[in-house]
């Protein structure tokens, strides 16, 4: 079957079949409704759960796809969420008037993402300009970065009083959730820029083979150094995004790992952990695919003791599904058996 | 010690032939091996000499022919079993552990025991008194206590040997051992060597550098093509036989191409490249040349005599430490391959399946990279200018492919290398540099990408190319320079005949006696940039 020669193909199949289990124990579960001038339901909300992820996602997509890898993502995501819960501050204001802001919006989300354009530009620098292995040079901002949130809200869990932060994870942008309508806009601007500039070449040229693109002229450290920017600042986005859904900025639990969830959620999207072959579409898919096992596993009523051990069950088989060698070892038996 | 009588044959191998994947590697090659004897295995890159080596040490399973050691036929299964039967190697890479002591180093794996009596455990005293003993054979006096890391290149060898003649005393194999070796530190080598001889041992002893061989070796053999060429006495065989004999002058070629198929220029047109002095420490010097527009430049030498690594200098591979380097009339300096494209220059490197094709990429892309990289992340290339450039190309270079949007890994290996130099095209350099563009590719192949060379050079392209095959050169180039140890040796025009580079390469610098020094090699060259007809070390016969 050519269709499922596609590469999007399996990373489909395998969340319809997610969401068919859902819609079997639970009926209401494909259900979309109007409310309060919004959409409302289960899907929309996997939609918006599963924005922060999918950031995250695209970032480490582009990363490996250079050769590389950023395990620091998820301190990193805690780090942009601290330095802009300090900017803004505030306490609850009993007055009933709408409690304040201690500096401007605009100037909390701005640092919020410097702070995390630099938290990957510094993991860019190690990997290129010292040479470091990339699971070591990040992983010292993954262990460092906890810490550095920590010292940044001063070891306490800041709780966000501002209605207006808030927007960022609760707030809803013609119907949609803002944050999946943010996270869709920059993988759709990720995308455009790969496919309309040459850029999607070099990165394929730099995963397949970082010498003969280096000889053929492609300047891959710079690069490199821009993928691991974009990474971190993508990172930050989500912790924008994860601090404003639970109004509060919380330096040991905020993205916690986020970074092995990312990359499973590249793995899923069927981009190869060895580098060159990417798809941020399934990236996207793959994000969505880790969002609706969550929520399969609160719908199926599953005990929160033995949640862990059931979604890491649930991988397994989705991993195995994906699995090329798997489904061929699959097909010798059924046609050994048919014979 | 091998307590042989000296002239006997201790290590013999007869009619081995040794097949990887279906390729003959070797073919029926005979070696002799005599007690107290150096002996020095020759031939170029491919000539089978590892291949050998690994044969002998049991790295490798014989498949056919047989090995006798002192009359006994062996058959080595490792290395561990060739080091039991009396065969040790010391390779060009020191593989021991420089953070133990030198003591620890000869007897690692063998240390001696005190008896349980004595409490037991290793017997450091002993250790410690029998490896500065065997050091204390070859001439060296050091403290075997210390760290092996703390002492030079040169002990860490002799460390190596050390440890190889404590093993077994019969055979040492010596796999270009002083590659990473000063002068003076050669000499300390040769001197052991002359000793261990002395004491009967059979030495087999592998290197690029041809004056080496002359002063430690006895006798020489020399492989090519995986075939046996011969065995020598050294006194009997000149610099330039020697020379002749690896590189198989004459030997394969039917058909000698015609000579001058580049026709003279106008009257010389405008430099485009030149190179004062260039040098890079452990790498190249020396490098002084120019080339004018339309003409090709020639770069022979053996392996190993730093002709990629003028390759590398020029395209901004690696930096250059000494010298200038202009291109069309300015003076530059890169510091990555992108700005030298920036500045006009093409590169098709020697390996092509690391360093030159992007194997899973289309063959349009991988044609339009190095264009699409010069023209920067905002001016993408359309379509449709990427497949009327890629169809130009393939067809002026006559790439065959079923399909020129499938993967550059499905094309032949010429037509790979078509698509690099392609690639290289693309950009439209002043200068293109070509290494071993030849290599790995057939008979058709070859002739078809020396007379598209030609083509280019008329329409204009300057080209530096670089080929181990001295017929190849003398057909295309306009200018020849030779290297020799990592040193530029000379620099012969068109007409010049293959004994004139043979006769370059082979010349023994005045002085020195082990590799080429530098004011000696400054001489030469000054001497043969004056069209040197054949300088001294004679050409063969």
């Amino acid at each position: 079957m050519r269709l499922m020669k596609h590469a999007l193909f399996w990373p489909i199949l395998t969340l319809a079949l997610l969401i068919a289990l859902n819609a079997a124990v639970n009926p209401g579960f494909l259900a979309i409704a109007w409310r309060d001038g919004h959409l409302y339901g289960n899907l929309i909300d996997i939609l918006n759960r599963a924005a922060p992820l999918a950031l995250v996602a695209t970032g480490m997509t582009l990363v490996i796809a250079a050769r590389g890898l950023d395990i620091s993502v998820g301190a990193v995501v805690a780090i942009a969420a601290a330095t802009a819960a300090v900017l803004i501050g505030g306490s609850l204001n009993l007055s009933g008037v709408e409690s304040a802001s201690e500096h401007p919006l605009w100037l909390a989300i701005a640092a919020a993402l410097g702070v995390a354009l630099a938290c990957g530009l510094w993991n860019g620098v190690l990997v290129v300009g010292a040479g470091m292995q990339p699971i070591i040079a990040t992983l010292i901002l993954m262990v460092a970065g906890r810490g550095v949130a920590q010292l940044i809200t001063g070891g306490q869990i800041i709780t966000i009083y501002y209605p207006p932060y808030s927007y960022l994870g609760n707030g809803y942008l013609a119907g949609l959730p803002f944050a999946a309508v943010l996270a869709a806009t920059v993988i759709l601007a990720t995308a455009l820029l790969l496919a309309r500039t040459p850029l999607g070449l070099y990165v394929r040229a730099i995963g397949i083979n970082p010498v003969a693109a280096r000889i053929a002229g492609v300047r891959a450290r710079p690069i490199t150094l821009a993928l691991y920017g974009f990474c971190g600042l993508l990172a930050g986005v989500a912790g924008l995004i994860v601090s404003a859904n639970v109004r509060s900025a919380d330096a040991n639990n905020a993205g916690q790992l986020m970074e092995l969830d990312a990359i499973l959620a590249v793995t899923l999207g069927g981009t190869a952990l060895t580098g060159g072959k990417f798809s941020l579409a399934g990236t996207a898919l793959g994000a969505l695919i880790i969002q609706t096992l969550t929520s399969t596993i609160y719908s199926l009523g599953v005990p929160p003791e033995v949640n862990l051990v059931f979604k890491a069950a649930l991988i397994f088989i989705v991993m195995l599904l994906q699995s090329a060698e798997f489904r061929a070892s699959l097909l010798k038996i059924a046609r050994r058996g048919e014979a | 010690m091998g307590a042989q009588a000296p002239g006997a044959p201790l290590l013999a191998a007869r009619g081995i032939s040794h097949a990887y994947a279906g390729k003959l590697a070797l073919d029926g090659v005979d070696f002799v091996l005599r007690a107290g004897e150096v002996h020095a295995l020759m031939g170029q890159n491919g000539a089978g000499k590892s291949t050998l080596i690994k044969v002998l040490t049991g790295a490798e399973t014989l498949q056919a022919g047989d090995i006798t050691l002192g009359g006994q036929r062996i058959t080595p299964t490792s290395t561990l079993d060739a080091q039991r039967l009396g065969i040790s190697t010391v390779y060009q890479e020191v593989n021991l552990c420089p953070n133990l002591s030198v003591a620890e180093n000869i007897f690692a794996g063998r240390q001696p025991y005190k008896s349980w009596t004595r409490g037991g455990g290793i017997d450091w005293r002993a250790l410690n008194a029998r490896a500065s003993e065997v050091l204390e054979s070859l001439d060296v006096d050091i403290d075997v206590k210390r760290e092996l890391g703390s002492y030079s290149v040169a002990i860490q060898q002799m460390v190596a040997i050390a440890r190889a003649i404590d093993i077994s005393a019969r055979v040492l194999i010596l796999d270009e051992p002083t590659s990473s070796l000063d002068n003076d530190e050669v000499e300390q080598l040769f001197a052991a060597l002359r000793r261990l001889r002395a004491n009967g041992m059979g030495i087999l002893f592998v290197t690029h550098f041809l004056d080496q061989v002359y002063a430690v070796c006895d006798r020489i053999t020399v492989l090519r093509n995986g075939k046996l060429v011969g065995e020598y006495a050294a006194a009997d065989l000149g610099h330039g036989a020697l020379v002749a004999a690896m590189v198989g002058r004459g030997a394969d070629v039917a058909t000698p191409a015609p000579r001058s198929t580049v026709e003279a220029q106008a009257a010389a047109p405008e430099s485009v490249l030149a190179a004062r002095g260039l040098a890079r420490r452990g790498a190249v010097s020396q490098v002084d040349f120019e080339i004018r527009r339309g003409e090709i430049l020639g770069l022979a030498g053996l392996l190993g005599s730093g002709r990629t690594e003028v390759a590398r200098l020029l395209f901004g591979l690696d930096r250059a430490d000494a010298g200038t380097l202009r291109v069309q009339g300015d003076d530059v300096s890169f510091r990555d391959p992108a700005q030298a494209i920036d500045r006009g220059l093409g590169f098709c490197p020697e390996e092509r399946k690391t360093e030159g094709i992007v194997e899973d990429l289309s063959i349009r892309d991988n044609i339009a990279l190095t264009l699409q990289a010069r023209q920067g992340l905002w001016r993408k290339l359309p379509a449709a200018r990427v497949r009327e450039l890629t169809d130009k190309l393939s067809r002026l270079l006559d790439i065959r492919a079923p399909d020129l949007d499938g993967t550059i890994g499905t094309l032949s290996g010429g037509n790979q290398q078509k698509c690099v130099i392609a690639r290289a095209l693309a950009t439209e350099p002043c200068v293109l540099i070509l290494d071993e563009p030849t290599r790995g590719i057939d008979v058709a192949g070859k002739t078809e990408i020396m007379n598209q060379l030609v083509e280019l050079a008329r329409a204009g392209l300057s080209i530096v190319f670089i080929s181990a095959e001295i017929e190849e050169l003398l057909r295309v180039s306009t200018r020849i320079v030779v290297m020799r140890d990592r040193v530029q040796v000379g620099t012969l025009e068109r007409g010049c005949s293959e004994d004139d580079i043979y006769a370059m390469i082979a010349a023994a610098p005045a002085a020195a006696s082990t590799s080429a020094a530098a004011p000696a090699a400054a001489s030469a060259s000054a001497a043969a940039s004056a069209n040197a007809g054949a300088p001294p070390g004679g050409a063969a016969s």
